[in-house]
């Protein structure tokens, strides 16, 4: 079945919402406008304000108000606009959600589904734009997922909501649009691993999210170049999976990490580490970076478009890695 | 400052003694001196030392045998041995007590606080005092090392707890009370994933040779495991990558033609005993080892290789004449005999038939680069070795004569340097003075092929439908079937065959007849 990214998103939703009564959604303008980026438009309709629920403009309250809920019982989905303005509610996701099981000697879980959109491209200026995703996944008690493709936006929301503990999605805004084939028989998809959207035996390229389809169209242009990269999708960015990481640079020896987060401190460099901690008698290069200019996301297009990973960026350092 | 230390003579060398040093401490030494002798089971290899700098100790006696990697001497390379007096203050003035000195500015400090000062004078007195940092100083004490006694490869002198660590692997340094105590703490693993080879451990890479220069030598991770699994030395590899960095590609996929002669040389050599075969040659040395030694190449060859045989006669009338003429003016020890011509023909042809000029490594060929021309030479004692003439397809017949003569000489008293060790690419054997006309040959695994002469006989021969009396010479081709067919291995000996048709071509010029 074709579809797009955002309809993929909001079956899922669909479907959680029908499967179990305990699943609710909330946000702010998830209901009655149909969500900012349009991914529950018609669920109201649907499941009543019971269950999809329009929030006022707090993200410190409505957070932790889902906190609460699944500590209560309930499995609740909440929709925060974007990843910068999910720092407005960082303490009920790090201090709160993320601890308390640990706090409480294992005495309460927290099965709380967190949806954002991140990312830059579409130009939203600095403080819609960026890709925050790596601090989560510094936080122990998270579970982070970064679905690429049509298939994971279809088949992570389900067992994200049977974890008992909480998880985080992360939307990549310039994804929804994205069409691409859906199995009619959808059905829930494992998280433990990355996947290799792409073999390859020259170099890896590791992304995630947003960058990958920039990252398969720069193994394309590698391949007509003679270099057969590997692209792998991180799809869990906390807990990486290392295994797979290890198999494949272990086989081509060379890697680079593209994300659009910023380098210094990123979730790139975690990567690019555990690569080299695992592979270091297997590399033939320096791990390779790509990522954002180190500035707020410029407004301006094409002040954007110099600040953001760029196909001919990945194919750059690829070049660069097999020189 | 550089260990020089035990080479390894070939792949099946685990051991070694010296057996003369030619350098005393204090003497100074450039890259490519011969300072030592070693004696292996097989050969006395007279070994060139790749550092230039001053021979600071000698850390191992004549007469003692030790194992491959084991430090020797340690060598002062370049500013390090500007003489000693001033700047060398933890040695000079031992002020024991808490007031540790400042590092000197000179040295660069160490990760750790401050040098400690030297021990009272317990010691084998080395000639500098060594910097060891008390994290080290508590790791060499649980390994049973006496962290004074080892050369030291940190900045300015100070000893790493890698030298520790490779101290301990090597069982160096022990004092002899403490050896074999060890409280339970055995060396760490190797960091590397180790590779199956029986032959030495090169799980991690060992410390590698520096250049000349001392500059480090700049390799990937991958390139260095790799030369160590292949037992090359870095710096004697040229680096493609950035800045001239030795990647993977540039590591010889197979242990060859690298200069120092780590590959193989010996029969024996090449042949990095498999699993199923634990190298179980007693490491005794003598006639009886390197009989064992042979014995277990040549069994391994026979029970792998699948031979094939080729034989042709050569008409030699035409070089014969030729070379009546050529040493008709030369005194005795300049004349050409046929066994060189025949070995230059043997060279030229091998590098236009690249599929015979290689190595059957890990399931698949390896063409050499260049013909790296073995040479059979039986010893006194009925011992046998195969000594390299470095691209010999690029030597004209003169030139191959002299090295023959000389090699020969050498291999039979034990002259043999290190680099002519190294693994050759094909091998040629020559019964001919002992009156046979022909030999069928053994592969030297992992060679392919062995091209064997015999006499140069008289007999009555068809010229342009005229019997004549002409020398004529039986060459025969082993080779493996793996590698190559029948029809490659007779384009071989017809080569050959038309090469020893035109006199005058060996003594042309020297251009190799490919590109190599």
């Amino acid at each position: 079945m074709r579809t797009t990214y955002r309809d993929a998103m909001r079956a899922a939703l669909r479907q959680a919402l029908a499967d179990d009564p305990r699943v609710f959604l909330m946000g702010e303008d998830v209901g009655r406008y149909g969500g900012c980026f349009a991914v529950s438009l018609g669920l109201l309709e649907e499941f009543g304000p019971e269950r999809v629920r329009d929030t006022p403009l707090s993200e410190s309250a409505f957070v932790g108000a889902g906190v609460g809920a699944a500590m209560a019982g309930m499995r609740p989905i909440v929709e925060i606009m974007t990843v910068n303005f999910s720092l407005l509610a960082l303490d009920q996701i790090v201090n709160n959600a993320a601890t308390i099981l640990h706090m409480s000697g294992g005495q309460f879980n927290v099965p709380l589904v967190i949806r954002m959109t991140t990312g830059a491209g579409r130009q939203l200026a600095a403080q819609h734009s960026h890709s925050l995703e790596g601090w989560y996944a510094h936080v122990p008690g998270l579970r982070v997922l970064a679905p690429a493709t049509v298939e994971d936006a279809r088949g992570m929301l389900a067992p994200a909501l049977a974890d008992p503990d909480p998880v985080i999605i992360f939307e990549h805004g310039s994804l929804y649009a994205m069409e691409g084939d859906l199995p009619d028989d959808t059905r829930p998809v494992e998280l433990d691993h990355a996947a290799v959207r792409r073999p390859g035996r020259d170099l890896t390229l590791v992304t995630y999210g947003g960058c990958l389809p920039k990252v398969l169209a720069a193994a394309d242009a590698l391949s007509a170049e003679g270099v057969e990269a590997e692209v792998i999708d991180l799809r869990t960015l906390r807990p990486l999976d290392d295994d797979t990481l290890a198999e494949s640079v272990a086989r081509t020896h060379r890697a680079v990490v593209v994300d659009e987060g910023w380098r210094t401190g990123g979730l790139s460099a975690e990567v690019a580490a555990r690569i080299s901690e695992q592979c270091f008698w297997d590399l033939d290069a320096p791990v390779g970076r790509v990522g954002s200019a180190e500035v707020p996301i410029p407004y301006a297009k094409h002040m954007e478009e110099a600040a953001l990973p760029q196909v001919d960026d990945v194919v750059a350092a690829a070049l660069e890695a097999v020189s | 400052m550089g260990a020089f230390t035990m080479p390894s003579l070939g792949a099946d060398m685990d051991r070694g003694t010296v057996v003369e040093w030619r350098v005393a401490p204090g003497d100074r030494v450039s890259r490519g001196d011969i300072i030592a002798v070693v004696d292996t089971e097989k050969s006395t290899v007279e070994v060139e030392v790749f550092e230039s700098g001053v021979v600071e100790e000698l850390l191992v006696p004549v007469g003692e045998e030790v194992e491959v990697g084991t430090p020797l001497a340690t060598i002062a390379s370049g500013e390090a041995i500007q003489p000693l007096p001033a700047p060398s203050p933890p040695a000079a003035s031992p002020p024991a007590a808490s007031a540790a000195p400042p590092p000197t500015p000179s040295s660069p400090p160490s990760r750790s606080p401050a040098p400690s000062p030297p021990p009272p004078s317990a010691s084998p007195v080395p000639v500098r005092a060594h910097v060891v940092s008390p994290l080290v100083r508590h790791l060499a004490e649980e390994l049973g090392v006496d962290a004074e006694a080892l050369p030291a490869s940190g900045p300015g002198g100070v000893v790493t707890r890698a030298d520790v660590v490779a101290a301990a692997r090597l069982g160096l340094g022990v004092p002899p009370a403490t050896q074999p105590s060890g409280p339970g703490a055995p060396p760490p693993p190797p960091a590397a994933p180790a590779p199956p080879s029986a032959a030495r451990p090169v799980g991690r890479p060992r410390r590698a040779r520096v250049p000349s220069d001392g500059a480090r030598v700049v390799a990937s991770p991958y390139a260095r495991r790799r030369a160590a699994e292949a037992g090359v030395e870095l710096c004697d590899l040229a680096g493609t990558g950035p800045g001239g960095a030795v990647l993977a590609r540039d590591v010889p996929a197979t242990p060859s033609v690298s200069v120092t002669g780590v590959g193989a040389a010996t029969p024996a050599a090449a042949a990095a005993p498999s699993a199923s075969e634990p190298a179980s040659a007693p490491l005794r040395r003598g006639p009886e080892a390197l009989r064992a030694s042979v014995a277990a190449l040549m069994a391994r060859s026979k029970r792998e290789i699948p031979h094939y045989y080729l034989r042709t006669t050569i008409d030699l009338g035409l070089v014969r004449s030729w070379l009546d003429r050529v040493n008709v003016d030369r005194p005795p020890g300049d004349r050409v005999v046929p066994a060189a011509v025949l070995c230059w023909a043997t060279a030229r042809a091998a590098a236009t038939n690249r599929g015979l000029n290689g190595h059957w490594v890990d399931d698949g060929f390896r063409p050499a680069s260049g013909v790296q021309l073995g040479v059979a030479v039986s010893l006194r004692g009925g011992g046998l070795l195969a000594p390299v003439i470095p691209d010999a397809d690029t030597l004209d017949a003169d030139e191959l004569m002299r090295r023959l003569r000389d090699l020969t000489e050498r291999a039979r008293h034990g002259g043999l340097k290190a680099s002519e060790m190294a693994d050759p690419s094909i091998t040629v054997t020559n019964l001919g003075d002992t009156g046979v006309e022909e030999v069928y040959g053994v592969i030297y695994p992992p060679q392919v092929a062995m091209v064997g002469f015999g006499k140069v006989v008289e007999r009555a021969w068809v010229v342009t439908d005229r019997i004549e009396v002409r020398p004529v010479v039986t060459v025969t081709l082993a080779a493996d079937h793996r590698a190559t067919n029948g029809h490659e291995g007779a384009r071989l000996l017809a080569t050959i065959d038309r090469l020893l048709q035109d006199p005058e071509e060996p003594w042309s010029a020297t251009e190799p007849p490919t590109s190599s």
